[in-house]
């Protein structure tokens, strides 16, 4: 006889224990603290801090752990409680100009003012695995330069300082925020750069690479990457003068591309932008290209690719949304299912009348 | 760091103004899909954080909640999500259709007629219903704007032209009050005539697609369909086999490796209450008893 | 400033919003009921409590407010003080409007009332009367009401029906109105017909 399936709740509590025990993996193994998942996952911790957008490296490897490692799970934990945050004050817009820098590369200038300075980059490594890998060898202290408090100029200045490139873009206007006020298109550069910079590193990254394979070409160099330290201030009306809360780790990253100009306008260089929280050059260009390419109206390009269609890439840039939706296909759909059954059969028993009685006949057999 | 801590039903208190204003033009727009700033829920996006949000933002200590997923009661989303304002809310949960004043849903509607008082809110996936014919959101706002349904009654005439029928069997528009095209979610289309005069409010949550829209109680709500063809449910040509009802919505069980399958009631309140009243199936054994009855 | 601003808010924010919020859900949803939000929230006069009580629930800094009349500084401070909501002084900006009795509708058009696109950015009147019963009877119909609904508010103000009419001729655009007295409301979104 058939009975219904029953006891929902005491299989999910049971899935999550399993779960748990997965998680942990060998006891006799010590387990990761946020600590070392913080000092030695670093890029991971990154990642999920940028794409969670909230800076808090201690609750992203809370939240790396909890996730076994996959990093999209772990943004989502990090957006559910960033969610929940009440919202104190809005920061100064951050200087990157007076970065702290510990990298900073242009492929504009053979040299510029302030050096080209390689930092702590995979660049140039050979990706041999290495057997130190299996063992905890002791590190080098790493070589430093005689510490210096001197801020680099942008190449994007330099350029500018020709008149070579657009100038930065300057607005009075309060930026939007997409987390407070659901889009409408067109959505402005402001809330495209907040989608981008919490969007998917892997969707902007195959999205900025068809932009060089011909799908939305914008003809781009790379006036700077630039990663370190700036200080994030607040306005104290109390005390008439801004506060220093902190600093934070970015990664910025200026694009520069070719404009012919039009009617009313000389040729000059124009601008793309990606400015990502924490070590993460790869998002950090792959969404200045994704913001050129989405600037075609501004400069009069024909939109025909899909990194140029603003609804196109806001709409999906999200992990979170886009994860969410794929999987859910796993939720049970067996009413909608019965309903197309249904109508199969039919049109089936419409469409081959002859043949469907074989058929029904067989299965009678 | 300070460990999180959570508002009555999670959402906190500005969320759940900004929901509730959405709500109210929602319910003075039948049918018009209201923006509104979706926020990242406990729970992933597909999973019902539209009707959740609807929900959290509506419920109260002494509501009674009833959550569904396929018309059951114990499908493991229902009970997580049960289990999640349970735990979130301390409110009181029901299974039984009757009993509750909220009930979330997802793609169906209870075959117990609901009354005055009680709300259902839908989880929808995709508000738009035109939306598989124009993708683009600046495309349909427009088409709503000016009332142009041309093209959703194009698509469903080209069905009869290829099929001889409507293939829309599920998320089937509707018509609301003569102005809207709706998307009544992903119920069967069996469903659809329960949402006309309705006694029942019944709000709609779409969380990834950051909408909110509303069927007031006794509103016209028509299922698109032509003159020569016109709109009609399914039917089945069994009774369930459990609890013997006809005329209800019926998922069909695969029994056995050698094509053996039987037809039960989807909603599962309903089955269970009538075979607690005495209604036996076919599926059952028979009993002296219900042969007297 | 007076002390009365500082005062009359909600005692349990989170538990008597949302049963404010019920009632006037409720009364949206079934046009021409009454319902009585409770003596929950004093505004200083002449701000009704239910007024008051729909503003402390639905207002916040995301919704400027527009007060009609000379008198409404000390209701303007107390509405900040207890919301973050701020008043504005352009109509056509307001999500909500705190009218006077006796408001003069022919003057409701300045208000928002949505655009094609997003019928939803319209403006919520919150319009006191002398009572919700006992006036002339006005027939209701439209989504929310069972055939057609009755009621007799009164003290309307003079061109009352005629700007409703118009405003349900513009549908889906258009402002939606909610009746107040004490601790009562009624509303009448702009879907609902009137007849007399």
């Amino acid at each position: 006889m058939y009975v219904a399936v029953k006891g929902g709740e005491a299989a999910i509590e049971k899935a999550h224990r399993l779960l748990a025990d997965r998680r942990r993996g060998e006891r006799t193994v010590p387990a990761l603290t946020p600590e070392q998942i913080v000092g030695q996952l670093s890029l991971a911790v990154d990642r999920v801090m940028a794409e969670g957008s909230l800076y808090d490296s201690e609750l992203a490897a809370m939240a790396v752990r909890q996730a076994r490692g996959d990093l999209i799970e772990a943004i989502f934990l990090l957006r559910a409680y960033r969610t929940t945050l009440a919202r104190f004050g809005v920061s100064r817009p951050i200087d990157t100009a007076a970065m702290r820098i510990e990298r900073r590369v242009s492929a504009t200038y053979k040299d510029i003012p302030g050096g080209q300075l390689l930092g702590p980059t995979f660049d140039y490594t050979h990706r041999l695995i290495d057997p130190a890998m299996a063992e905890d060898l002791p590190v080098e202290e790493p070589a430093r330069r005689p510490s210096s408090e001197e801020t680099a100029l942008r190449v994007t200045d330099i350029l500018n300082s020709e008149g070579l490139i657009e100038p930065d873009a300057r607005s009075e206007s309060e930026p939007g925020d997409l987390t407070r006020d659901p889009v409408s298109f067109p959505a402005g550069r402001d809330l495209r750069l907040q989608a981008l910079a919490r969007g998917d590193e892997g969707f902007l990254l195959s999205l900025s690479y068809s932009t060089q394979r011909g799908y939305g070409r914008t003809h781009p160099f790379v006036g700077e990457v630039r990663i370190g330290l700036v200080d994030v201030e607040i306005d104290s009306p109390e005390l008439g003068f801004a506060v220093k809360l902190g600093s934070i780790r970015v990664t910025e990253c200026q694009m520069v591309s070719q404009f012919t100009g039009s009617a009313e306008e000389a040729p000059r260089f124009t601008r793309g932008y990606g400015l990502v929280f924490g070590q993460s050059e790869r998002k950090a260009m792959a969404m200045s290209l994704v913001d050129r390419a989405l600037r075609a109206d501004e400069f009069d390009e024909q939109r025909l690719a899909p990194a140029q269609d603003e609804e196109f890439v806001l709409a999906h840039c999200d992990n979170v949304e886009a994860t969410g939706f794929v999987e859910h296909l796993k939720l049970p759909h067996y009413v909608d299912f019965q309903a197309e059954l249904d109508l199969l059969r039919q049109l089936r028993r419409e469409s081959h009348p002859l043949q469907h009685e074989e058929e029904t006949q067989e299965a009678a057999e | 760091m300070t460990l999180p801590a959570y508002n009555f039903a999670y959402l906190d208190e500005q969320t759940k103004r900004m929901i509730r204003r959405a709500i109210l033009k929602a319910i003075a727009i039948p049918g018009y899909q209201v923006p509104f700033a979706s926020r990242e829920m406990p729970m992933p996006y597909g999973w019902g954080t539209g009707g959740v949000q609807v929900t959290a933002s509506i419920l109260g200590p002494d509501d009674v909640l009833k959550v569904i997923d396929q018309g059951a009661d114990d499908t493991t989303n229902a009970v997580s999500i049960r289990a999640f304002f349970a735990k979130t809310a301390g409110v009181a949960t029901t299974t039984r259709t009757a009993g509750a004043t909220v009930i979330q849903t997802r793609h169906r509607i209870p075959e117990t007629p609901l009354k005055a008082g009680q709300i259902l809110v839908y989880q929808v996936p995709i508000p738009e219903p035109l939306r598989f014919l124009e993708p683009r959101e600046t495309e349909t706002r427009v088409m709503h704007g000016l009332e142009e349904y041309g093209l959703i009654q194009v698509k469903l005439y080209e069905d009869i032209a290829r099929h001889g029928h409507i293939a829309t069997t599920y998320a089937y528009p509707v018509k609301i009050e003569g102005r809207y095209v709706m998307d009544p979610s992903p119920i069967p289309k069996f469903d659809n005539p329960k949402m006309r005069n309705s006694p029942a409010l019944q709000l709609f949550g779409a969380g990834r697609e950051k909408r909110i829209y509303a069927l007031p109680p006794f509103t016209e709500v028509v299922s698109l369909d032509f003159e020569d063809h016109p709109f009609s449910v399914q039917r089945f040509s069994q009774p369930c086999a459990l609890c013997n009802a006809t005329g209800v919505y019926l998922d069909e069980v695969v029994t056995d490796d050698r094509g053996g399958r039987m037809f039960v009631c989807s909603d599962t309140d309903h089955c269970e209450t009538r075979q607690a009243d005495g209604h036996r199936g076919p599926g059952l054994p028979q009993t002296q008893q219900e042969d007297a009855a | 400033m007076r002390a009365d601003i500082f005062d009359g808010g909600f005692a349990d924010p989170v538990f008597t919003s949302q049963a404010v919020f019920r009632a006037v859900m409720d009364a949206s949803a079934r046009p021409g009921t009454i319902a009585d939000l409770g003596d929950v929230a004093q505004a200083p006069a002449p701000v009704p409590a239910a007024t008051a009580a729909i503003l402390l629930t639905l207002a916040d800094f995301d919704t400027p407010v527009w007060f009609e009349g000379a008198d409404s500084t000390a209701a303007s401070q107390w509405l900040s003080f207890h919301t973050g909501a701020v008043t504005t002084p352009d109509a056509a900006a307001a999500s909500f409007a705190v009218l006077e009795e006796g408001s003069d509708a022919s003057t409701w058009s300045q208000f928002a009332q949505g655009t094609a696109d997003y019928p939803d950015r319209s403006a919520t009147l919150l319009l006191p009367l002398a009572g919700l019963e006992g006036g002339r009877s006005l027939t209701l119909s439209g989504p929310g009401i069972e055939g057609r609904a009755v009621i007799a508010p009164r003290g309307l103000p003079e061109d009352f029906i005629e700007v409703m009419q118009a405003n349900r001729s513009c549908y889906p655009l258009g402002f939606d109105v909610v009746l107040v007295c004490g601790t009562q409301a009624l509303a009448l979104p702009r879907t609902v017909r009137i007849e007399v």
